[in-house]
């Protein structure tokens, strides 16, 4: 299939437009920024609608977008669990336990919290780590979008590089976190309506939800998986041979609902971070749980048009096919195809500054995360400490310059070295996974020393490695997918479980040996300092809501039943 | 005084819609173009869509505007 499309005018005007009014957005709110805190934190002004939007916004990331549709390809409609038995209860969870310590504590970042809480080298080990991760995590989706539009559209790697860069560097500049938050929002309501139209047409025309389900169930049983694999969600994890994950229902609870989400949304600076620059903190507490509603809703947009295009390449008649890589299909050009063979002129332009604002949006996130983190957890803490605030203002705006011209350096390294992608998203997975322990255990247990917080988390990442290193998905080719400690003990069916069950190991290891030193050192915290910092010692917040309906519980009950019936309607 | 973000958004939907509307009823009917839609004028109703999704936007904008300035 042709992998190149030619764009008409109206196109073009389209994104013009588009970029038009990123830089406005963040020309206008130039003049508000007088403080470091305007800048890094946002003010704490901002409405639980819109930082709720921007919370699941700077997540849905090019990467995530192409990632996802190239899972609903891969493994159909069981990825939805990423949402409905992942991130959603992580969000609930986020807003009524976590946020209160966030909020409530004086920590303008998720690495100053730990201090806090905890001690001087935990909050070291977790801002350099993050520093390091946000930098090549936008570096790398600016790699993918540069080579995504050198391949679509014939452009410059380079030319796209510097002109996506320089937007985002624009934007965030001029307006701090706050000119970023707006954009994630009108980035989100871009992201909706250019995909909706795809997934409309690809269900007309393979015949609606049932003729997909059909068209699925001849692919399920052609590979030897249940008849539902790809179009349900629990019934094929029952066992691990059913479905072409290569997991079982312990693995996908676990391992990604319990671990590895609440790893990634209630400890990554990046998204709460969103939350903590809300107004009041019955506004942040509300935002992960508003951002929830419409994530529910977000596989239909993106895992669904995946299940659609494996079912037009099953299909002979339909001129689509996937191209090939290696022993499978290229997952990764789902999107970009569908859109192609979708799409008139147009709406194509429309569906491309989609995807185009789906890199800003995660761009911009990690650019702004990283400037606070460097600024407040590095730069004033141990490079340059007691300066004024314009001093960290100026200091916050050249950090943003710094983080995104690292950034390009970052995605010229992805383009020399195949496999950077993959070896980042596994360090990632080594430092987040642990970190969910050390959270649960400091916020809700007041004995968890900093001696304890630390060396856990040291050995949940270790026990990861070592994990990582003696197992082995089936069929793969390099040491980067596991296995390189030189014996291989286990073998998973699918990467995915393997990545369930590092998580898994981390964070017993870290959970356990926290406990273990905790208990065997001194706690160097008094009662007053870990006031508001941990569950015991902090008085209940009253929330300040007017109608009882506007209550976080109220909320959090709601998408709780939401998330079940979808997960019944599609057992 | 602060910027309310529903009124830049409103502005960008409506412009858009206002393009893809126009575009799509000069297209109308243009078989070569919209083959690959399944005959549909995607463009005029994603326009549509976006014309009334950046309406509303505009209209709660402009009325917590109002009030305000009350």
């Amino acid at each position: 299939m042709e992998l190149s499309f030619t764009l008409g005018w109206i196109d073009y005007t389209i994104m013009i437009v588009y970029f038009a009014f990123v830089l406005g957005i963040g020309y206008a709110l130039k003049r508000y920024m007088k403080s470091s805190s305007d800048f890094l934190t946002g003010g704490k002004s901002i409405p639980a609608w819109i930082t709720g939007l921007a919370f699941i916004s700077t997540n849905l990331g090019a990467l995530e977008v192409m990632g996802m549709a190239a899972s609903g390809a891969k493994y159909g409609m069981i990825t939805t669990h990423f949402y409905w038995i992942g991130a959603i209860p992580a969000m609930i969870f986020l807003g009524l336990f976590m946020m209160p310590f966030y909020y409530g504590s004086k920590a303008r970042s998720v690495p100053e919290y730990l201090k806090l809480r905890f001690d001087e080298k935990t909050r070291g080990f977790n801002a350099v780590s993050f520093a390091v991760m946000t930098i090549f995590a936008s570096g790398i989706s600016m790699y993918a979008l540069a080579m995504l539009m050198e391949t679509l559209l014939g452009w410059n790697f380079t030319l796209s590089i510097v002109i996506s860069a320089m937007i985002v560097l624009v934007y965030t500049y001029l307006g701090g976190l706050k000119s970023a938050i707006y954009n994630e929002v009108l980035q989100f309501f871009l992201i909706v309506i250019g995909f909706l139209p795809l997934v409309f047409l690809g269900l007309l025309s393979i015949g609606g939800w049932d003729g997909l389900k059909t068209q699925l169930a001849e692919v399920a049983v052609s590979h030897g998986y249940a008849v539902g694999a790809w179009t349900e969600t629990w019934r094929p994890v029952a066992h691990a041979a059913d479905n072409p994950m290569g997991v079982e229902w312990f693995g996908i609870v676990m391992g990604l609902g319990f671990v590895l989400s609440f790893g990634y949304w209630c400890t990554n600076f990046l998204v709460v971070q969103r939350a903590m620059a809300a107004g009041s903190m019955s506004a942040a507490r509300k935002t992960p749980l508003i951002g929830a509603l419409p994530k529910m809703f977000i596989p239909f947009l993106v895992i669904v048009p995946g299940m659609i295009a494996i079912a037009l390449t099953s299909n002979p008649d339909s001129g689509f096919a996937l191209p090939l890589k290696g022993n499978g299909y290229d997952y990764d050009k789902v999107i970009p195809l569908m859109l192609g063979y979708y799409f008139p002129a147009g709406v194509l332009g429309l569906g491309l500054t989609a995807l185009m604002a789906s890199f800003m949006s995660g761009m911009a996130g990690n650019v702004t995360a990283f400037n606070t983190v460097w600024t407040y957890d590095i730069y004033q803490s141990y490079i340059n400490p007691n300066k004024s605030d314009k001093h960290y203002l100026w200091m916050g705006q050249m950090a943003t310059i710094f983080g995104v011209l690292v950034s390009i350096g970052a995605a010229y390294m992805a383009k020399l070295f195949n496999n950077v992608m993959d070896f980042l998203q596994l360090i990632f997975a080594f430092i987040n996974a642990p970190l969910f322990a050390t959270f649960l255990l400091g916020m809700f247990w007041r004995r968890t020393t900093g001696h304890g917080a630390f060396f856990g988390l040291l050995s949940g990442t270790t026990a990861a490695a070592i994990h990582h290193g003696l197992t082995q998905p089936a069929g793969a080719t390099s040491l980067i997918k596991g296995g390189w400690l030189g014996m291989v003990v286990h073998q998973y069916p699918s990467e995915m479980a393997q990545n369930f069950w590092t998580a898994i190991f981390a964070f017993s290891t870290c959970l356990i040996l926290t406990i273990i030193i905790s208990l065997l050192t001194k706690q160097a915290k008094s009662k007053e300092e870990l006031t508001g910092l941990v569950y015991s010692l902090t008085p209940r917040t009253k929330d300040d809501s007017k109608h009882w309906y506007q209550r976080p519980q109220v909320l959090a009950i709601i998408i709780g039943i939401i998330a079940v019936i979808l997960s019944i309607l599609f057992w | 005084m602060e910027i309310d973000i529903r009124l830049p958004i409103g502005f960008m939907f409506t412009l858009l819609g206002l393009l893809l509307v126009i575009f799509g009823l000069t297209t109308e009917g243009d078989p070569e173009l919209y083959r690959r839609s399944l005959e549909i004028n995607v463009n005029l109703w994603s326009g549509l869509l976006m014309l009334v999704f950046g309406g509303l936007m505009l209209l709660f904008g402009l009325r917590a505007k109002r009030s305000k300035t009350k």
